[in-house]
């Protein structure tokens, strides 16, 4: 029962800044099984980053203050663990990461091959010749044509999906077990999106890889995800199966996200759906539920108490005091 | 149904950017074909969608039909009037006529302006009012029409947020009461639950106004919304037009086809059961666009024939448009 990769607990981030405190991750709890993939959603700001980025330490304290939780990989806690450990055994070897930007995530005046093997000389101790070996390795799994020619290129010799790549390469580099995917098809056209996503199932495969793919948009983790984690300033609104979650969304944030989204395979009937209003000032420590301002199935209780996360149905979890099938509280 | 004159036509548009080399001495080394022969037209009240992927010249195109890149060669029409002969207060004539709402609402507002100096700044180039207190009347009711409230108009862009400012730059583009807007990807840079907003707004204008929308967009989903009839385009040239639901219900176009099976469908079901054709590689560069057909080097079915032989524009079926040996 405890193949639990990765089990976070109450995870809670603030930043302390001069206009004030920001809640930025209000009390976060996953689990992700060995081997599954994970999919947080939410919109900016929502704290979707901040909680990955807590999880590996990678957050500037200060201002930034993980105030309370734990964070258990293979059942020992990274939030406890001293960096130096965290920095050898975990981060880039257990863990690696992908950033949104592969504009701005290499070093423009390093070669490819370059920073594509430092993890190596790092973590494994490799000598130069194994190195380039691994690299060229690397290249291939991830697709990139004749790559012992390119290992010398700059990454401006490079274009953004082939960064991408690129950047996914060096992040398996180690062969990690979790791989954290933040917004990694965000800067790329839907072509090349494609193509990293079909990568990305590839490697899943290939070398039976755990994801934890942070997006905001509900159509590319559909085809990927096995559960779904919807985030709402800070705090997890909804958590399921990815099929409960499109087909039987409870959370209104999550429905209201679904319907504002059009369709490329449906004709249009209507407009669109519009969420009014804002996402919320992180500034002001929430009272109620931070959706209520926005939310269409509001009621009184919404305004003065925050609901907790809770099982719904079966591996279904809602934080909503109302029943939005009946309109009823519960 | 009257066979209205188009608002706008745009006839074999082009728009070279030389590629210099050299510091001192410069000298011209190629061009970046940045939009290669261009021709579509837009009804009134329509809305044409631009479609295609980054660096494909949608921007370029938008821009240059609006004069703001003087174009290479090629001819723009708009309400019957030639934009690329057109000098002076002609000109201007034709420009208040058609404007523009920009993809990035942090970088398009001047940051030391207050809104109303940002929204009046078309009212002062077009002289449309005598006094500053008339303008600023009007201003209000811009923001009022745009879902903002006239209080706000002497704050500056960094009070509002993302989509405050779209909203905001949407109230400039509606200030000299225009025809015509070229929408430059307006809702990109915009959050999820905010985009629907920004859509409904631009609809709602549409139908007060007898707006004429060309929509710039890379998003297919919110395109298939919005507009009309659609234009794909590849490397500087469009390879397939047709009306909404027949582009995406029938694409003929193996570039329109990988596309559209290249967007992400929120329903785990069908994504999972769906069958992609995966475009191998990136766009090639403009520089040197391929030969023959400019698509060969990334088709599924190319033939000989594509590398040698440009093909024809031909309607395919009544008011579908494509380029393609194949089809």
């Amino acid at each position: 029962m405890t193949n639990n990769l990765l089990e976070v607990k109450d995870l809670k981030t603030r930043f302390h800044t001069p206009e004030g405190v920001i809640h930025a991750v209000n009390g976060v709890s996953f689990d992700l099984p060995e081997g599954s993939t994970l999919a947080v959603v939410g919109e900016s700001g929502c704290g979707k980053s901040v909680t990955m980025m807590s999880i590996l330490r990678l957050i500037a304290i200060p201002p930034g203050e993980i105030a309370s939780g734990s964070a258990l990989y293979r059942g020992k806690d990274l939030l406890k663990m001293s960096d130096g450990e965290l920095e050898r055994e975990v981060r880039g070897k257990e863990i690696a990461m992908v950033f949104q930007d592969p504009m701005t995530s290499l070093n423009p005046v390093l070669t490819i091959g370059y920073q594509l093997t430092e993890s190596l000389r790092v973590h494994l101790d490799m000598n130069p010749q194994q190195c380039q070996k691994r690299a060229i390795e690397l290249l291939e799994l991830v697709g990139i044509p004749e790559p012992a020619n390119r290992l010398r290129d700059y990454p401006h010799q490079y274009s953004g999906g082939m960064r991408q790549r690129v950047m996914i390469a060096m992040a398996l580099s180690c062969s990690p077990s979790l791989l954290i995917a933040d917004e990694p098809t965000t800067a790329l056209d839907v072509t090349i999106q494609a193509q990293i996503v079909e990568l990305v199932k590839s490697l899943r495969e290939k070398v039976g890889l755990s994801i934890i793919w942070i997006t905001h948009d509900l159509g590319v983790v559909a085809g990927l995800a096995d559960r779904v984690v919807v985030m709402y300033s800070g705090f997890i609104v909804e958590e399921a199966e990815v099929d409960d979650i499109y087909e039987d969304p409870r959370h209104p944030y999550t429905i209201a996200l679904l319907e504002a989204l059009p369709r490329v395979d449906r004709r249009r009937h209507n407009r669109l759906k519009a969420i009014h209003g804002a996402p919320p000032n992180l500034l002001v420590e929430p009272h109620g539920c931070p959706f209520a301002p926005r939310c269409d199935a509001v009621i009184d209780r919404c305004l003065i108490e925050n609901p907790e996360l809770l099982q719904v149905n079966d591996g279904h979890k809602i934080a909503c005091w109302v029943n939005v099938k009946t309109g009823d509280p519960r | 149904m009257i066979n209205a004159k188009p608002l706008v036509i745009v006839d074999k548009l082009k728009k070279y950017f030389p590629v210099t080399r050299g510091l001192v001495f410069q000298r011209a080394v190629g061009n970046v074909h940045a939009v290669d022969g261009l021709s579509f037209t837009i009804a009134r009240g329509e809305t044409l969608g631009l479609v295609g992927e980054s660096g494909c010249g949608k921007t370029t195109a938008g821009r240059t039909i609006l004069g703001l890149y003087p174009p290479t060669s090629g001819e723009v029409d708009i309400d019957g009037e030639n934009l690329v002969t057109a000098r002076g207060r002609k000109l201007l004539a034709i420009r208040r006529k058609a404007q523009i709402i920009f993809q990035d609402p942090y970088a398009s507002l001047n940051p030391r302006w207050t809104i109303n100096a940002i929204v009046s700044e078309p009212l002062r180039v077009h002289k449309l009012f005598a006094t500053d207190k008339e303008r600023s009347e009007r201003v209000k009711e811009l923001i009022n029409l745009v879902g903002l409230s006239p209080r706000l108009i002497n704050r500056f862009p960094h009070e509002f947020s993302g989509g405050q400012r779209q909203r905001i730059g949407i109230a400039r583009a509606l200030a000299s009461d225009p025809l015509f807007i070229v929408c430059d990807e307006p809702i990109s840079a915009l959050d999820v639950s905010i985009q629907a907003q920004v859509v409904n707004l631009l609809e709602d204008l549409q139908d007060k106004f007898g707006l004429t929308y060309l929509f710039i967009a890379h998003d297919l989903s919110m395109v298939r919304h919005i507009c009309d009839r659609v234009a794909v385009m590849y490397l500087g040239a469009i390879v397939e037009t047709a009306e909404r639901n027949e582009l995406y219900e029938n694409p003929l176009h193996p570039y329109t086809k990988a596309l559209l099976t290249a967007v992400p469908i929120a329903d785990p079901r069908k994504e999972r059961a769906r069958k992609r054709t995966i475009l191998i590689g990136d766009v090639p560069s403009p520089i040197n666009p391929p030969a023959g057909c400019r698509f060969h080097t990334r088709c599924p079915i190319a033939m000989e024939k594509c590398k040698v032989e440009i093909p024809d524009w031909r309607e395919a079926s009544p008011e579908h448009w494509v380029a393609c040996h194949a089809v």
